[in-house]
């Protein structure tokens, strides 16, 4: 039985309280308003005072509207049916494709049984040297994306997502521009994966609070497929637009905060969502790639200063490049053993050289004399940085290997490299 | 919650709600409403559901069969919940902790008419390589006899072994295992002593520089990235301790997982068994219900500090204890209370001090020494070490491992930092002599600073000399290869002899014609350290290596620097 409620007793921010009994925590409403019907969740239950967040957000909301107890928390259907189909923050088509409602199932589910995991071991090629060379993503791995507003961090993630081997692709949008929206829809269409993606999507113009909802949409959408044995990869952008709505929210319900505004359980709440990537024993697996911009390009800002302390690592994207300083994937020495005998020596190699052509560069800019040595770096640097860490480099593994050797023999002598004589005797390049 | 009746501070509740029965924990209790925190995901819980009181404190069970479980944070057995569950931690199923078909051979230490108090022992099975002592309850207060005591042979946990009467006459059945509330240290013991002896963890750094006491104390703040838990799980490894107790506490999944895969198959080589079988570990990580990861160190410490009872030395380490803390502030948040600094509740210190002194080396009733010793990890918001939960570990603590992002960046393992870490335990080496080597790499690193700003050129041969003193003290003595089966765990009487035979460079009196000369020969001399590093203890290489040192030194060395008499033989 579905209970009415038609007096509203308080409306604050996007959070509103009615008096209703026999409701259960986190229960989903509909709230009837002037302006068109929202969903509405269950916060706070205090004796029979129950508090609502309307996805919608408040305004317009009048004290008299309908408010409609569902009797359930919020779900999502999943099916095949979902491939190709975009939806919005609360899982309404945003394609104007019919409404899904088969194999219901519950959204922000319990976590994985830890002795049900197993250790990650296959790589996820990208065809990006920044990352299959030096910082390999693995399957199931859980990574962020560190970066600052006007970087190209979506168009970084639409090209991991068309050129990654997996089964199927979510996009989860927060706080999306529009462009962005239709520059991944495009993007995707254009490389033809359309057909193997499912899009939930909540963009600038929408309520905030709807953003709330879409990382756990997407990730109890993947989680299903995973466990029918299907490979997903989760993009989430921008997690920092879902922190801020989630302080937002915090405020209104007038918790107490605890870092630059943001509440208490900022850690746990993302930990929970990020927790998911997993790879499941006898079944598929779930790799999230997600993007944190820092405000004012601060790392240790609450969001991506907890972000770090939950991922396997992180890519910094700055001035359009991968940067091999504080990059880190921390699953990397799981898979980068098996690729080629070199690629750990390279990987190594190359960034402790390209150290060294910072520390020359520096000195040059302070004014101090240039040795050989010195010089022989600058080339390198200059050399390292156009051919494997400009983004439009485009080449798989093997081929980006070649590379790091033909550079290292364009610009140095052997010896000088530091790396083991076995692998210089097999691999070196002759000078071109 | 309303009630009626009595109800105590920290007693177990089930709230029944949709058919299933939730784990509760009573945290504040003002007239008849007692406010509950919920171990689970409070999903679906509505005004109006039934709540059963237990009249039980939050406990654990304690008994042999603890070894090698993987436990969440309220001791329910993970890889029996996925056989019962499958891929997800389903709410409200709770599991015994213990085998309970398993049977034991149960020997008998005391006979009937023997008086006993509590914490002492009555028999003992084997489990794995220890004697697992069975014990008097750590609750049952007095003197008590013995009315009857079952013959050696084989039992479960639930039979009964014994049978007690106390002072007043009542009678009490024993069986191998019994309940003790997490919150309560136990206290069964003679007295407490001084933690004097090192704990040896194979890492040179520590060992030699900033040492650990059995019994003793330490934390290791760390941005993320520097290699905190990665130093946690190495000690784990090869801590020189009977049991290990991993308390992985709010931290990722992943890596609780590599430690369940890993273990079994590693060999510990002091016993020749598998690791697992002196390992517990007690995983709640980031993604499970929070109020439970606040009940999780507690099940740790209690669970160390029952096999201290037995005379074994325990090591616990907790990783994170940030985010025990933080669960602390959510719970804080939610009762609405007046916050502290950065909403961390008042009374954070007091309960980390308490904590941390659950750790010690104390002599038993029975005259045998046990300890627990405690290493917690601590992730300070942003990297910076002035935050409430470093500062407030840090004023109890008697060792502090601080992780730094430079060295971690520049690829130096383990990534303490020499200079800003302390300890006020004994290491293996005399003092003197680490003094001096503290001296020289805080003179080095004054040093390399200016060398910053005036360059190469503007540095004295001599200063340049102390400042390749340190980085040699640097690269072959605090940093270890990991990757190195030798060099990964180094051995005490090890550790002494490559630290004499570097402290005769360091404190050599060096002739150079110049700077050029100088670090080409520090080169040459920092190559031969790493191979020797590399070699079997003993082996021939490793004499020709150390033979080669020596003649390399010899070559340049014209006397012993001053301050230095008196500390090289």
């Amino acid at each position: 039985m579905q209970k009415v409620y038609s007096k509203i007793e308080s409306i604050s921010g996007n959070v509103i309280t009615v008096t209703a009994t026999g409701v259960r925590y986190k229960e989903l409403a509909v709230v009837e308003t002037r302006y068109g019907s929202s969903l509405a969740e269950v916060i706070r239950l205090r004796g029979d005072e129950v508090a609502l967040q309307v996805f919608n957000g408040g305004r317009g909301v009048s004290t008299g509207d309908e408010v409609r107890f569902m009797g359930e928390p919020m779900k999502v259907s999943f099916s095949d049916n979902l491939l190709g189909r975009i939806f919005d923050g609360s899982g309404r088509p945003r394609d104007g494709g019919p409404e899904l409602t088969d194999t219901m199932i519950e959204i922000g589910g319990p976590s994985v049984n830890p002795a049900k995991r197993i250790m990650p071991r296959n790589m996820v090629r990208t065809g990006i040297p920044m990352i299959d060379v030096f910082n390999t993503l693995v399957e199931s791995q859980k990574l962020p994306i560190f970066s600052v507003s006007g970087e190209p961090y979506n168009e970084l993630l639409a090209r991991i997502a068309l050129q990654a081997e997996v089964d199927i692709i979510i996009l989860g949008g927060m706080g999306l521009k529009y462009d962005d929206y239709l520059f991944f829809k495009e993007t995707l269409e254009t490389g033809g994966v359309l057909s193997r993606t499912v899009f939930f999507v909540h963009t600038a113009a929408d309520p905030v609070v709807e953003s709330l909802l879409v990382p756990d949409i997407a990730l109890a959408v993947a989680e299903n497929f995973a466990i029918h044995g299907r490979r997903v990869l989760v993009l989430l952008t921008d997690m920092t637009n879902f922190a801020d709505a989630m302080k937002e929210i915090a405020i209104t319900m007038e918790q107490v905060p605890s870092n630059r505004g943001y509440p208490g359980d900022l850690y746990t709440q993302l930990a929970s969502r990020y927790e998911k990537a997993v790879d499941f024993e006898g079944a598929g697996s779930i790799t999230i790639l997600g993007v944190t911009t820092m405000p004012g390009d601060d790392v240790t800002h609450p969001v991506p200063d907890n972000t770090g302390y939950i991922t396997e690592g992180q890519f910094y994207l700055r001035n359009g490049r991968i940067e091999p300083f504080g990059s880190l994937s921390r699953l990397k020495q799981q898979v980068n053993d098996k690729t080629r005998p070199d690629h750990r020596a390279i990987m190594d190699g190359m960034i402790k050289l390209y150290a060294a052509y910072k520390e020359s560069l520096e000195k040059k800019s302070m004014g101090f004399r240039m040795s050989e040595w010195d010089e022989k770096l600058l080339t390198y640097g200059e050399m390292f940085e156009r051919e494997m860490m400009d983004l439009s480099v485009n080449i798989p593994l093997e081929e980006a290997l070649d590379k790091c050797w033909e550079i290292l023999a364009t610009c140095f002598e052997p010896e000088e490299t530091g790396l083991k004589t076995e692998l210089i005797a097999q691999y070196w390049k002759n000078k071109v | 919650m309303e009630f009626t009746g009595e109800a105590t501070m920290n007693e177990v509740c089930y709230i029944h709600s949709q058919g299933k029965k939730l784990k509760s924990e009573i945290i504040r209790i003002k007239g008849n409403v007692a406010d509950l925190q919920v171990f689970e995901m409070t999903t679906g819980i509505g005004v109006g559901d039934d709540v059963e009181f237990t009249g039980e404190l939050l406990s654990v069970e304690l008994g042999p069969g603890l070894l090698g479980q993987v436990y969440d944070g309220l001791q329910n057995p993970l890889p029996k919940l996925a056989e019962q569950c499958g891929f997800f931690l389903d709410r409200g199923v709770y599991l015994s902790a213990l085998d309970e078909i398993k049977k034991w051979d149960f020997t008998p230490s005391v006979k009937v008419g023997d008086k006993v108090e509590a914490g002492e022992k009555i028999g003992f099975v084997k489990e794995g390589i220890f004697d697992h002592w069975i014990m008097v309850p750590f609750q049952l207060e007095g003197v008590l006899t013995v009315k009857s005591i079952v013959k050696a042979g084989s039992y479960t946990v639930n039979d009964t072994v014994a049978e007690l009467e106390d002072e007043k006459g009542e009678r009490h059945t024993l069986t191998m295992k019994f309940n003790w509330p997490v919150k309560r240290a136990i206290n069964c013991y003679a007295e407490r002593l001084k933690p004097s002896e090192t704990l040896i963890t194979k890492l040179r750094i520590i060992d030699t520089f900033i040492p650990v006491a059995k019994g003793g104390t330490y934390c290791i703040p760390g941005p993320f990235g520097a290699g905190k838990t990665v130093l946690q799980q190495v000690t784990s490894r090869h801590a020189e301790v009977d049991i290990v107790i991993i308390a992985a506490c709010g931290e990722r999944a992943g890596e609780v997982v590599e430690t369940l895969k890993e273990f079994p198959e590693l060999i510990d080589p002091k016993t020749g068994r598998s690791l697992m079988e002196r390992t517990i570990i007690i995983c709640n990580t980031s993604s499970m219900p929070v109020a439970a990861r606040e009940a999780s160190v507690y099940t740790a410490v209690s669970i160390a500090e029952y096999y201290r009872q037995m005379g074994l030395h325990v090591l616990l380490l907790a990783d994170s204890t940030s985010r025990w803390c933080q669960a602390m502030r959510e719970m804080s948040g939610r009762l609405e209370e007046i916050p502290g600094e950065e909403a961390f509740p008042a009374y954070l210190e007091s309960l980390i001090a308490a904590f941390y002194e659950r750790a010690g080396i104390v002599r038993l009733k029975s005259g045998d020494i046990g300890s627990v010793t405690i290493g917690g990890t601590v992730s300070p918001a942003g990297g910076n070490f002035e935050e409430p939960v470093t500062q407030a570990t840090l004023k109890v603590v008697g060792a502090f491992h601080g992780l730094s992002q430079q060295r971690a960046d520049a690829r130096k393992y383990p990534a303490i930092h020499p200079l800003e870490s302390w300890s006020k335990y004994t290491g293996i080496i005399d003092k003197e002599k680490t003094e001096y080597g503290r001296a020289i790499l805080f003179k080095g690193d004054e040093v390399g600073q200016m060398m910053k700003v005036v360059g190469e050129e503007g540095t004295s041969l001599e200063d340049y000399i102390i400042y390749l003193k340190s980085e040699l003290l640097d690269f072959v003595y605090l940093q270890q290869n990991s990757f190195d089966p030798v060099d990964a765990a180094v051995t005490p009487e090890r550790q002494r002899h490559v630290y004499d035979l570097l402290l005769q460079v360091l404190t050599a009196k060096l002739d150079f014609a110049g700077k050029e000369e100088a670090r080409n020969w520090f080169n040459r001399m920092r190559q031969n350290f790493l191979d020797y590093n590399g070699k079997e203890w003993k082996s021939d290489e490793f004499n020709k290596l150390e033979e080669a040192i020596s003649q390399l030194l010899a070559e340049k060395k014209i006397g012993v620097e001053a301050n230095a008499e008196g500390i090289v033989g």
